[in-house]
């Protein structure tokens, strides 16, 4: 156990380094995938199954994907799958598969050797729970209206104004813009009820 | 572990954040472990809605930024102008 300890916590070390020393955003991912595995492995071996468990779901998982998402819509275009072609190449992923190797075979050996007299001694998700909606009740709702704030921020920040979305068509050629009034449910949507609107565009004309 | 923020991407930047939390929550764990209490793993269930909420809306900005700007650079962003 003292042995799988340290491998995890070697690679995790290692891919962490690798992340933050790498030029293309990525390849850092890749590796930052990894160091969150080895570091789920880590907290397996302290003897916090149900937190090991949850490093892999919402860090590995929903917040890497959100990274993953967002490096996706920066890189729209045409360039982007000739991009994404030289980005995997063998040697890019080479790196961080032989480290996730490592630590499938770190988790097979212990899964095979794994005995009532080996198994890890620590705190079970019950206390954690009694603890988490006893005492730190409090903790809790602050979280949950962080978290909300948190989702009504994003939406706030993702939210593109009309005038916007015409300032971005502007620097589109012609046939990639919005179309202005060809759809029928946009007709009439900038027209306030009352008196007309003076011509802001009266020089133009 | 954290030292390595002088990255002038906000990808970068975002990442390693999540490391230094990370970082944060594994002290947290370790020392729940050693004396044996579950307040450790609680804190750490903190630290991940945290990590939660800041990503999310920290990668909102990253978009905002960029469609400002075209660009990652934390340094195009350092006139604060609205």
């Amino acid at each position: 156990m003292l042995i799988t300890f340290y491998v995890a916590a070697a690679i995790a070390i290692l891919s962490t380094v690798l992340t933050i020393t790498r030029l293309n955003a990525v390849h850092a991912l890749l590796y930052l995938v990894v160091s969150l595995l080895a570091i789920a492995i880590v907290f397996y071996v302290l003897g916090a199954p149900f937190i090991a468990a949850l490093e892999v779901i919402i860090y590995a998982g929903a917040i890497m994907v959100l990274f993953i998402f967002v490096m996706m819509m920066l890189n729209l275009g045409e360039r982007a799958t000739g991009m994404e072609r030289s980005w995997v190449t063998p040697g890019a992923w080479a790196g961080p598969a032989i480290l996730a190797a490592i630590l499938l075979i770190e988790l097979a050996f212990t899964v095979a050797t794994a005995t009532r007299a080996t198994e890890v001694q620590g705190t079970d998700p019950k206390q954690v729970a009694l603890s988490l909606y006893g005492p730190y009740l409090l903790g809790v709702e602050l979280v949950s209206m962080l978290l909300l704030a948190g989702i009504v921020g994003a939406y706030h920040l993702g939210w593109t104004s009309p005038e916007e979305k015409e300032a971005i068509d502007a620097t589109k050629p012609d046939r990639e813009r919005t179309p202005a009034g060809g759809d029928l449910v946009h007709a009439g949507v900038g027209r306030a009820a009352g008196p007309p609107q003076r011509d802001i565009y009266a020089d133009v004309h | 572990m954290a030292g390595l923020l002088a990255r002038r991407n906000v990808i970068f930047t975002l990442m390693s954040i999540e490391v230094m939390l990370n970082a944060a929550g594994l002290g947290f764990v370790a020392a729940g472990a050693r004396w044996g209490q579950a307040d450790g793993q609680v804190m750490f269930l903190f630290i991940l809605a945290i990590a939660a909420a800041e990503v999310s809306v920290g990668l909102a900005l990253v978009l905002r930024l960029y469609h400002l700007y075209k660009s990652l650079d934390v340094d195009a962003s350092s006139l604060l102008k609205g």
